[in-house]
């Protein structure tokens, strides 16, 4: 049976009647907040939470462990749960449970990560609005739309603005689908990490630091691989990093489209990325983030990306700007003081014990069928010294992945 | 009429228990949220003291959670006749019908107000054990994990202003309160009751199966003696006298978690142990912080898993500006104390149970990250 619970029904039909925008809640609204909680303590399988148009104010993070609870608001811009007064967290919302739909409302100002969703499979996240409204700022909190350690998950028609860290980030999970989203103004706009079987399609990425990232990170529970990235725009990722360091994305520089640290299987195609001022694509291993070394990171881990297939995408402007001295410096050397970076920077890192006549294994390699755009391997192994244009060794393709099946597939 | 007298004859026995100290017997509740902490009998008011109740066994820890300083009041109870089976490791195997309740209370500064509580871990006065003296405490709330045969189930009660009984508090609460030290130095603070489902981020400590179980209650925190009203004794032991436990080995053979403050303890050992107690229910390889790939139960080697080295993942601006979770021989640029250190929402660990700062903490995990050796070198 499915179970309605009509939730503050009456200011509904008060702003319905009298008002267009929605009605103001006074700062601390302590009652809306307890019979918020009460209802996901007391949700059911089955449960529907309607909160209906309003601007609330919440001291206390939230929290869901019943499986198959749905929470609807009245629209991303009408229904707005604001936590700037937040005493206790560290999330917005958290949920652990499987079923689990969420749409049509805004989560703003949380201390922490905004929506994580922590162990879970069937998770839909649409139409949700995650903002830090200060614009970006290290204060803010860390992560907006993340789903970890789950299995089935839709991620659709949303946006994240001001994360210090991912506003969209899918973490150690399997079978992803993020499509129709906007990020701007976070430090990585939309990150896959860890992650198995990712769709990332028809997505705007723009104004964060870096627009989409695909990366590996030590010591976790899987390594991801089989990421597609397809018919995004992503533009104009400029915005100053400023997440905090040792943080994941501290180490990406200003100015990147896309960015695929030390993943597998990643397909970049079919995608609009201009005018990102380090470099609209780049490719990378751990080792350039400064966090590698043998005590802190599993011996197993390999930091190397492998098997990335780069085609069919429109290029145009950036590269004419990178971030960090050692960046602009290697730009001026090999470029010239008004010249930019090709639209793929590589850091060049390459696992040397699997070279086959000085390139990696088929499986292994970087093929790259996108017309005559350009490719810059800046030699990171040996502090620049050594940077390459030629693109010989990228003339190659790869299987193409097949695409990834939600199943079953959420409800509308 | 044989059957009446009989009933008459049991009623009138029952009376007679109950009478002794004028309680109820224990009321387990099969299922359910009893509005009143007192529908429980299990610790109630009576002349001015918070009494237990015939067959409820206090408890304490060795190395305890902290929580803003709050002190605490640890009771058990089980059914007649049924016992909890021992475990080296895990919490104990307690039958159903199990209630343990946990009282949180401050004692109370002179001529102090109300909500001035003294920051203290002077507990003489208290009176923990045989009872509290309301005169000189502060109650905050009680919880309630009663085992029941759907498992276990975690129940808030909030103390009313008058301390004659506390009121089910699902949602929880939020406290404001004002901690003062010997040297009269206040802090203001809000004491944060979770809510029921709050109370599962540390209870489940396994986050598929999501089932809460008690945290304590296990041989390393329960190996120590206790000061009984009938003198001190082992508490692993009296919980075998008393009939509450099987299978337990003789204390000196079971494990048992150093005593935090216990500086004749080794360092490494009060580290682990306060590490165990106050981070494990969630790092732990199938707790909420799994995710993060640091394990901080007392059981897990001095690696990477425990920090040293280990690149955070996804802890945000929670890193404070730093690379590692633990640099051998430099607290000042490990996370681990930094976000021990912070009261921020988003950045402090742990997230849930506290909202002021453990001084004593911070510089006893300081100390022991300073007297490691070897540094992090990133390799490029």
């Amino acid at each position: 049976m499915r179970k309605t619970l009509l939730f503050l029904a009456l200011p509904l039909a008060l702003a319905a009647c009298s008002h267009e925008e929605a009605p103001a809640q006074s700062s601390g609204d302590v009652s809306f907040e307890a019979k918020l909680q009460q209802q996901l303590l007391d949700a059911k399988p089955g449960s529907v939470i309607d909160i209906p148009a309003g601007h609330y104010h919440l001291q206390r993070g939230l929290s869901l462990r019943t499986d198959g609870v749905t929470i609807k608001g009245a629209g991303m811009d009408k229904t707005v749960l604001s936590f700037k007064g937040q005493v206790v967290g560290p999330e917005g919302l958290l949920v652990n449970a499987n079923d689990f739909t969420i749409e049509n409302l805004a989560l703003e100002d949380t201390k922490g990560d905004a929506l994580k969703i922590n162990q879970g499979k069937n998770i839909t996240i649409r139409g949700v609005r995650v903002e830090w409204t200060g614009g970006p700022k290290t204060t803010n909190g860390a992560y907006g739309l993340y789903p970890v350690k789950t299995q089935n998950v839709l991620v659709e028609d949303s946006v994240v603005i001001g994360a210090s860290d991912a506003g969209i980030y899918v973490g150690q999970s399997n079978n992803i689908v993020v499509r129709r989203n906007r990020a701007e103004y976070n430090v990585a706009g939309i990150e896959i990490e860890n992650s198995v079987n990712a769709d990332v399609y028809e997505n705007t990425a723009t104004n964060n630091t870096g627009g989409i990232l695909v990366f590996n990170m030590p010591n976790l529970s899987q390594a991801g691989h089989s990421t597609r990235v397809f018919k995004n725009k992503s533009f104009g990722n400029n915005t100053d990093n400023f997440a905090a360091k040792g943080a994941a994305v501290a180490s990406v520089p200003r100015g990147a489209g896309v960015v695929v640290n030390s993943n597998d299987k990643v397909e970049i195609f079919d995608n609009d990325i201009a005018d990102n001022q380090t470099a609209n694509v780049i490719i990378s291993s751990y080792f350039s983030t400064n966090y590698y070394n043998t005590k802190g990171v599993a011996a197993d881990y390999n930091p190397y990306p492998k098997g990335i297939f780069i085609y069919d995408n429109r290029f145009k402007g950036g590269g004419d700007s990178p971030d960090g001295m050692k960046l602009k410096t290697l730009k001026t050397a090999v470029f010239g003081l008004t010249g930019k970076f090709p639209d793929i920077l590589w850091d060049g890192y390459v696992d040397e014990k699997k070279l086959v006549d000085g390139l990696p294994p088929a499986e292994d390699r970087f093929c790259i069928q996108n017309g005559d755009v350009g490719v810059l391997n800046a030699d990171g192994p040996h502090d620049y010294k050594n940077p390459s244009t030629d693109t010989k060794a990228y003339q190659c393709t790869l299987p193409k992945l097949p695409p990834v099946v939600l199943d079953p597939e959420p409800k509308a | 009429m044989k059957f009446l007298s009989h009933f008459l004859l049991l009623s009138m026995l029952l009376l007679l228990c109950a009478c002794q100290r004028g309680m109820d017997p224990v009321a387990f509740q099969a299922d359910g949220r009893p509005p009143k902490l007192s529908d429980w009998h299990v610790v109630e008011v009576r002349s001015g003291k918070l009494v237990l109740n015939e067959g409820v066994v206090p408890y304490d820890l060795n190395t305890p959670l902290f929580t803003d300083y709050a002190h605490k009041l640890r009771t058990v109870w089980m059914p007649k006749g049924t016992a909890a089976k021992y475990d080296p490791t895990d919490t104990f195997d307690f039958p159903v019908g199990t209630v343990i309740s946990k009282t949180f209370y401050y004692p109370r500064t002179a001529d102090g107000k109300f909500t001035d509580v003294a920051r203290t871990y002077d507990s003489s006065k208290d009176f923990a054990g045989e009872g509290l003296d309301l005169a000189h405490v502060h109650l905050i709330e009680t919880r309630i994990l009663v085992h029941r045969e759907s498992g276990w189930a975690a129940i808030p009660y909030v103390w009313k202003d008058d301390q004659s009984d506390a009121m089910l508090a699902r949602t929880g609460a939020v406290i404001p309160l004002t901690l003062v030290d010997d040297k009269s130095e206040r802090e203001d603070f809000n004491y944060v009751v979770p809510d029921e489902s709050q109370c599962a981020s540390c209870h489940a400590q396994d986050w598929v199966s999501r089932k809460i179980h008690p945290i304590g209650p296990k041989a390393r925190h329960l190996n120590r003696d206790y000061h009984y009203a009938t003198g001190d004794e082992n508490e692993l032991a009296h919980l075998m006298k008393v009939g509450y436990l099987t299978g337990a080995p003789a204390p000196a053979e079971a494990p048992r978690n150093a005593n935090w403050a216990d500086e004749h303890a080794p360092l490494d050992a009060r580290v682990r142990a306060y590490l165990d107690i106050n981070c494990g229910h969630c790092h732990n390889p199938k707790g909420a912080a799994n995710t993060t790939g640091l394990t901080l139960d007392v059981s897990v080697p001095e690696d990477r898993h425990l920090g040293i080295c280990k690149p955070p993942v996804a802890a945000g601006r929670g890193t404070g500006d730093h690379l590692f979770d633990i640099v051998p021989g430099q607290p000042e640029d490990s996370i681990l104390p930094y976000r021990m250190n912070s009261t921020d929402p988003g950045t402090m660990m742990p997230e849930l149970g506290r909202s002021t700062v453990h001084r004593e903490g911070v510089a006893l995990i300081k100390a022991w990250i300073a007297a490691q050796s070897g540094g992090c070198v990133a390799i490029h």
